[in-house]
């Protein structure tokens, strides 16, 4: 194999998507040096790229208005959510999106009004890479990391990855790391998703971080069957049908998955989009046109003909769960680690409830310009501590525990696809099911982490497989914990929500898995 | 999942090459793209706004490489492009996207009556 190339810089952000790319931007603004590490392309890799991010955003004038967006999102957050965090990120994105228009054409409404709120996937994502390029941020595409560095002290200092294009390693030794990486999305066919697979979670847990939130994990999205196409705005309009033409009682709303979910799980589910109105049909291709792709190359015209709906599931994506932070700078656990976006648990300004449709991109941005800031400072009050480098974190798929053996990869994608997919095992929870889950995967993980070993770009693979039964292992052990219903976890065998639940559950472990409820009520972070 | 380049438009750019996420494509003689990992695609159709020459087919099956005639779908390439109002087209088809909030409050509204 080629030597490696070796960098060195302040602040290493991994993760090149909405939140790596604003993280990376503010590092650079702070006046640090930043390499970004992308496993894809930064620029359409990433939930964002595929899809058209409407953010949180209520005008500071008049500040009761603020107050009441805040006080209603948080009786929606089922007591887990955190409002002096809310009122942080409303205020963040509404002062920083717009800095985004030299690189970003903003539309004007009807009244001539800039519209900043919601932008298109493509283009935003095209921008953000001209932004940090614009700043001097080093981009390293096509260079999925596989783990971290670390220092005598246990203080993060860098990491290590592969540039698959080029058949040779990175190693970066940096002041400080930030995660962002994503939602982890367990190989749903998500739009957008396919490299969102939960190993930037295992690279921090591996160092010392924990998780929190991981088993709100059972959000999913309507998406014609067979396809990616998750853009479910005119399904707001949608009726359903059973395969006997039967129109069933599926009404957008809250309910609508769960609906949608048991008329699945009995047959074939169909869905007419007859009640788009006629303009709205004629602009579709300018609003989303993506989602006219799809039935044009199908030969379907949605607004007449039924077609057969699937739901594609979101794990951590538009579930909640991730990294938890430690304070208001997003540090984890790890001195050293902070995380941004998805990769972090979105608890604190969503609750219980998923963060898709506005919060989850003003956190992505929020927590990026936070991270991204506190990162930079800690590297350039401190040095780069490079000469106290002592290890390599990475542990199941780099340096197997014995003796290296084949492993299927594909059948460890298969099973978290399956456990973190099926919508009667994540879905519809049970405990009994829940444990036999956990019991699967953690066999799964152990002969991954005993025997698993692959070299040049195959690691990433085994890496990702990692990530997943990983990731999958801390939602079971959650959800099993939470002997309850409350917000999108539903428990069939425990419907309502119970008082001694109404906390936040830190998760993590790897050769075994633990989880533990904070105190009552939630806590605030400090 | 990505279907095929269509030889005769394709001027070898290495675009596709450069943004895939999933890195599917390789450079082959002349620069020209290859599909190298078809089952890797995830069905994204971004590499089809980075084509310059709409070169690029995708089909929308994620799940299973569908047989798909190029000459069949030759009409199709570059759709998604246009309407995306990229490149030659800035100024031709211009992003609504801002429109979705006000497409959501004529769903509810049109949903209210039934419930
Ligand atoms: C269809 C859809 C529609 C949505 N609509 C909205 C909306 O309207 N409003 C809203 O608020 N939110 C919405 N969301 C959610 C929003 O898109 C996400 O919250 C946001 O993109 C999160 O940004 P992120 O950077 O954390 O994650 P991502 O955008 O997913 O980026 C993660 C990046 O990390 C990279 N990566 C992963 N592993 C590695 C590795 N090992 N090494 C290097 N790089 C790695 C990935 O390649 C990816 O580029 C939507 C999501 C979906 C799926
Ligand atoms: S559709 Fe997406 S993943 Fe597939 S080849 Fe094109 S850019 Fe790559
Ligand atoms: S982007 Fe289009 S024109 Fe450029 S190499 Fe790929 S197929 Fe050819």
């Amino acid at each position: 194999m080629n030597d490696p190339l070796r960098l060195e810089a302040d602040v290493l952000v991994i993760g090149g998507g909405l939140a790596g790319c604003w993280t990376a931007a503010a590092a650079a603004q702070a006046g640090a040096s930043v390499i970004l590490a992308e496993k894809g392309y930064c620029g359409t890799s990433g939930v964002t790229a595929t899809a058209g991010p409407s953010h949180w955003w209520v005008p500071p004038e008049p500040p009761a208005a603020r107050e009441q967006a805040i006080a209603e999102r948080h009786a929606r957050g089922f007591g887990l959510s955190d409002p002096a965090w809310m009122a942080r990120i409303l205020d963040i994105t509404w002062r920083t999106l717009p800095t985004l228009a030299p690189f970003y054409r903003f539309s004007v409404d009807d009244q001539g009004q800039v519209q900043h709120r919601g932008l298109r996937g493509p283009e935003y994502m095209r921008a953000m890479r001209a932004l940090v390029e614009h700043l001097g941020v080093t981009i390293l595409d096509q260079s999925p990391a596989l783990e971290l560095l670390t220092r005598h002290d246990g203080t993060v200092a860098g990491a290590a990855g592969h540039r698959r294009q080029e058949g040779r390693d990175w190693i970066v030794r940096a002041g400080a790391v930030v995660i962002a990486t994503g939602g982890c999305a367990f190989a749903s066919h998500l739009l957008g998703a396919g490299n969102n697979t939960g190993e930037g979670l295992l690279m921090a847990v591996e160092a010392g971080a924990d998780l929190s939130g991981m088993e709100f994990t059972n959000y999913y999205t309507v998406a014609p069957a067979g396809t990616t196409m998750t853009r479910s705005m005119a399904y707001t309009f949608g009726r359903y049908f059973d395969a006997d033409d039967r129109e069933l009682g599926i009404h957008p709303g809250p309910d609508m998955n769960r609906a949608l979910g048991e008329a699945l799980l009995k047959g074939p589910v169909f869905c007419r989009l007859d009640r788009v109105p006629q303009d709205i049909r004629e602009r579709m291709p300018q609003v989303q046109p993506n989602f006219v792709l799809t039935f044009a190359r199908q030969g379907i015209d949605p607004y007449r003909d039924r077609f057969a709906v699937t739901l594609r599931a979101e794990g951590t994506v538009r579930g909640i769960g991730g990294l938890r932070l430690q304070d208001q700078d997003c540090r984890t656990r790890v001195r050293g680690l902070y995380a941004a976006g998805d990769a972090a648990t979105r608890e604190l300004v969503a609750g219980a409830t998923s963060g898709g449709g506005n919060q989850n991109s003003a956190w992505a941005l929020s927590s990026g310009q936070i991270a991204g800031a506190a990162a930079a400072g800690l590297a350039l009050r401190e040095g780069r501590g490079v000469q106290r480098i002592a290890y390599v974190a990475g542990r199941a798929g780099l340096r197997p525990s014995a003796g290296a053996r084949s492993f299927d990869v594909g059948a460890a994608v298969e099973l978290a696809r399956r456990e973190m997919g099926d919508l009667d095992k994540n879905m519809f929870r049970r405990g009994e099911d829940l444990a036999a889950s956990l019991d699967r995967l953690s066999s799964a993980f152990a002969e991954l982490a005993t025997h698993g070993s692959a070299l040049g770009g195959e690691r990433q693979r085994l890496r990702e497989a990692a990530g997943m039964l990983a990731a999958a292992r801390w939602s079971k052990a959650s959800a099993l914990a939470r002997a309850e219903s409350r917000g999108m976890h539903h428990r069939s065998d425990a419907p309502a929500s119970r008082a001694q639940f109404a906390s936040r559950q830190r998760s993590g472990g790897l050769e075994s898995v633990w989880t533990r409820f904070e105190r009552q009520p939630a806590e605030a972070v400090p | 999942m990505i279907s095929f380049v269509a030889e005769d438009r394709c001027e070898p750019c290495g675009a596709c090459v450069a943004v895939c996420p999933a890195n599917v494509f390789e450079a082959g003689p002349g620069g020209r793209p290859v599909i190298a990992r078809q089952t890797q695609c995830q069905t994204c159709f971004l590499c089809e706004l980075y084509c310059p020459a709409d070169a690029l087919y995708v089909d929308p099956d994620c799940e299973t490489v569908r047989p798909v005639d190029p000459a069949q779908a030759a009409p199709l390439l570059g759709q998604y492009r246009r309407e995306s109002g990229w490149g030659e087209w800035a100024d031709v088809y211009a992003n609504e996207h801002w429109r979705m909030g006000e497409i959501f409050a004529r769903a509810r509204a049109l949903a209210t009556p039934r419930t």
